[in-house]
C-alpha cells in the first residue's frame, strides 16, 4: 500500500504515523482479533449452530432494532436540543447544556437501577403508563429502547452543536430574501450543512447502543426470545464456562456493526460531497 | 535487566536480607476466600470468629479476605489466575469446573464432613401477606395468570436449583419425564422476568411490586420476611423441595504456592465447629450440627428434600441435559 502525504509546514508524519498505527494495534485490533482467534476453534458447523440459535437470533433482533430505533429517536431530539441550545437564550440554559452531558458519566447500573424503578408497575411513570394506558415499559422490549435512548443522548447534540454554532444565520435570512418557504429554508439550506455531524451522531449513539450491557439489563427483564440483548447472550454463554461459544457470538455483533457503521461513514461522504464539504 | 549492580561477595547478604524483609512483612498471615453474592453477610460474622480462635489457639495473627460475586463468575476468576486459598460456593459445578482444571484435587468432596458442605438451604417460596392466591406446593405456580419471580437457571445457582426442584417434584407427582417437562414449561411461562442473579430477583419481588410469588433461597426468604416486611410477606414451604448444600474447597495450587495449606484447611473445617454453626445458623442457614439444628428449630421447619446427585444423576449431568445451550431449559422458553 503506498503511503500518501500532503507536504505541510509541520514535520513528524512517519513518527506520528507509526505511532497511531501501535495506539490503534494495542488498543483495539488486538483485543478484537482475540475474538476472532477463540473463535477460529469452532468448525463452521459448530459456529453457525450457535450463531443461529433462536434464542441469539430473536436477541440480534432486539439488540440492532432497539439500537437503530434509539439512536433514530436520538437524532430527532438531539437535533432539537442542539438547535434550542445554539439558537435560542433562556435561563438556565448553561444548566441543560450541562444536562446533556449526565448520561455519560452515570455509572449504567446506576441509569439502569433508576430507569427501573421510575417505569416498574409501581414507579412514578410506570404506574400512570401502564395503569392508564396499558403500555408495559420495564420488564418488555420497550423498556431496552428506553434504556438506550437514555445513554446515546449526549452523542448526536454534541456532534451537531458545534457545527450549528460555526453555522451563519446570514444563510438562512439569504434563503428568505430569495422567497424560499420556512420549510424550504430548513430542509434545503440547514439540514444538507448538518448532515454529516448528524449522521456522526446517529453512528455513535447507534454504536454505544448495540453494545450496552449495565443498563439494559436491569429494565429489560430478560425474558428468552422477547427481551434478552445480545451482550446478555454473551454474557450467559461466559456464566457456563462456553468462551468460545460466546466469542462466535460477540464477532457476529462486531461484523455487523462494523457493517452498519461502514455504510453510515459511506452515507455521511456522500452528503458531505454533496454539500461540496470534502471531508 | 539488573537496575542496580551488586557485587559478588554481597550477594548471599542480600538474599538473606530479602528473605528477613519478606518473612517481616507476611508477618501477618491472609487468606482469601472467594465465595459466591449473597454469602457477604455470613462471612462478615465467621471471618472475625476464625480470626480470633486462630490467634487464641496458634499465637499468630491471620486475616481472611472475602471477595463475592455470581458464582460462575467467581470460579471464572479463580479460573483466570486469582489467588484464592478457599472457594465457597453454593453449587458444585463450579467447584468441579476447577478440579477439571487441577486447581482443586479431585476428591474435594471426601476432604470435609457431609460432601464438603458446612450448610444447606432449600428452594422455598415467598408471597405477598396473608397469601392472597393461595399458594400452597409447586403445583400452584403453574396456574394460568399467577406471576413467579424466579432468577435466570443459566446464570444463576439459586435459579438452577428452583429449576430442579419443580422438575423433581413434578416428575414424583406425574411419573415421567414428559410431565415434569410439560409442567416446567407452564411454570416457566409464568415468569415475567428473568433477573441474573438471586438478589436481583429479591429486588424485583419486593422493591418493583412484580409478581404473585418469588421462589428462592430459605435464608433469603426468611431474611427478606423478616428484615424487609415482617407486615408485607409470608414464607410458604412446598411438600418436597430440593437440597441446596453450599459446598467448598481449598485451592490447593494457590495454598500450596502460598504455603497457606494449614489455614485454609483450619478456616473450612471451623465451619464446621460449634462456633461456626451457630453462625450459620444465625444466618438461616440450615446447620449440619444436629443439636444446633434442634436450636434453631423454631426457624427451620421440617422440610422433606431431594438430593440432585441421588433424584436426577450427577451434576454434569443434569447441567448437559438441562442447562447446556439447546438443553430442556432453551427448549422450553424457546417454544413458549
Amino acid at each position: 500500500m503506498a503511503l500518501s502525504r500532503s507536504y505541510s509546514v509541520l514535520p513528524g508524519f512517519g513518527l506520528s504515523l507509526g505511532y497511531t498505527l501501535v495506539y490503534l494495534s494495542v488498543i483495539v485490533l488486538i483485543p478484537l482479533s482475540a475474538v476472532f482467534i477463540f473463535t477460529a476453534q469452532l468448525t463452521w458447523a459448530e459456529f453457525w449452530q450457535t450463531v443461529t440459535a433462536p434464542r441469539v437470533v430473536a436477541s440480534y433482533k432486539l439488540s440492532f432494532g432497539a439500537s437503530l430505533g434509539a439512536a433514530a429517536i436520538n437524532g430527532f431530539f438531539g437535533l432539537m436540543l442542539a438547535w434550542v441550545l445554539v439558537r435560542y437564550s433562556f435561563p438556565g440554559k448553561r444548566i441543560v447544556d450541562a444536562l446533556v452531558d449526565l448520561p455519560f458519566a452515570l455509572p449504567t447500573a446506576v441509569a439502569g437501577i433508576s430507569l427501573t424503578a421510575i417505569y416498574a408497575q409501581n414507579g412514578w411513570l410506570g404506574q400512570y403508563i401502564q395503569g392508564a394506558l396499558g403500555i408495559k415499559v420495564a420488564f418488555a422490549p420497550l423498556g431496552v429502547l428506553v434504556a438506550l435512548v437514555f445513554i446515546g443522548l449526549p452523542f448526536v447534540v454534541r456532534t451537531v452543536q458545534p457545527i450549528l454554532e460555526d453555522m451563519e444565520t446570514e444563510l438562512e435570512e439569504a434563503a428568505a430574501s430569495l422567497g424560499a418557504r420556512r420549510w424550504q429554508t430548513f430542509v434545503f439550506v440547514v439540514l444538507p450543512v448538518l448532515w454529516p455531524a448528524l449522521l456522526t451522531g446517529f453512528a455513535l449513539a447507534f454504536a454505544r447502543a448495540v453494545g450496552e450491557y449495565g443498563s439494559v439489563i436491569f429494565i429489560a427483564g430478560n425474558i428468552p426470545m422477547v427481551s434478552e440483548i445480545t451482550p446478555l447472550m454473551i454474557i450467559t454463554k461466559l456464566e457456563q464456562y462456553d468462551y468460545t461459544g460466546a466469542t462466535a457470538i460477540a464477532s457476529v455483533m462486531l461484523v455487523v456493526s462494523f457493517l452498519l457503521l461502514l455504510v453510515i461513514n459511506g452515507l455521511q461522504v456522500w452528503a458531505g460531497k454533496r454539500t461540496g464539504r470534502d471531508r | 535487566m539488573t537496575f542496580f549492580y551488586i557485587p559478588k561477595f554481597l550477594k548471599p547478604l542480600v538474599i538473606a536480607l530479602g528473605g528477613l524483609a519478606s518473612t517481616l512483612a507476611i508477618a501477618e498471615t491472609t487468606l482469601l476466600n472467594v465465595s459466591y453474592d449473597v454469602s457477604r453477610e455470613l462471612y462478615k460474622d465467621i471471618n472475625p470468629a476464625f480470626e480470633a480462635q486462630w490467634q487464641a489457639e496458634q499465637g499468630d495473627a491471620i486475616k481472611v479476605n472475602q471477595s463475592h460475586g455470581g458464582s460462575s463468575k467467581q470460579a471464572q476468576a479463580v479460573a483466570a489466575g486469582l489467588e484464592a486459598d478457599v472457594i465457597t460456593m453454593n453449587q458444585s459445578p463450579d467447584i468441579d469446573h476447577l478440579a477439571g482444571l487441577g486447581l482443586v484435587a479431585e476428591d474435594w468432596r471426601s476432604q470435609f464432613p457431609h460432601g464438603a458442605t458446612p450448610y444447606t438451604t432449600t428452594s422455598v417460596f415467598l408471597v405477598r401477606k396473608g397469601n392472597p392466591h393461595n399458594i400452597k406446593d409447586w403445583g400452584d405456580l403453574a396456574r394460568e395468570g399467577l406471576e413467579v419471580i424466579v432468577p435466570n437457571p443459566k446464570t444463576s445457582g439459586n435459579g438452577r436449583y428452583t429449576y430442579l426442584a419443580a422438575w423433581g417434584y413434578a416428575l414424583d407427582a406425574s411419573g415421567s419425564e414428559a410431565g415434569a417437562r410439560q409442567f416446567v414449561e407452564k411454570l416457566f411461562a409464568n415468569v415475567p422476568v428473568l433477573d441474573g442473579g438471586g438478589r436481583g430477583a429479591t429486588t424485583t419481588f419486593t422493591q418493583r411490586d412484580v409478581g404473585d410469588v418469588l421462589v428462592t433461597f430459605e435464608n433469603e426468604a426468611i431474611l427478606i420476611a423478616g428484615e424487609l416486611g415482617k407486615d408485607k410477606f409470608d414464607v410458604v414451604y412446598p411438600s418436597i423441595s430440593i437440597d441446596a448444600s453450599a459446598p467448598m474447597a481449598v485451592i490447593e495450587k494457590v495454598a500450596k504456592k502460598r504455603g497457606t495449606e494449614d489455614e485454609a484447611r483450619a478456616y473450612l473445617s471451623f465451619l464446621y465447629s460449634r462456633k461456626g454453626q451457630e453462625i450459620i445458623a444465625s444466618h438461616y442457614f440450615r446447620p449440619r450440627d444436629e443439636a444446633m439444628l434442634k436450636q434453631y428449630a423454631h426457624q427451620f421447619p421440617a422440610v422433606k428434600t431431594f438430593k440432585v446427585e441421588e433424584t436426577l444423576g450427577s451434576w454434569s449431568d443434569v447441567g448437559k441435559k438441562h442447562f447446556a445451550d439447546g438443553g430442556i431449559f432453551d427448549q422450553i422458553v424457546v417454544n413458549k
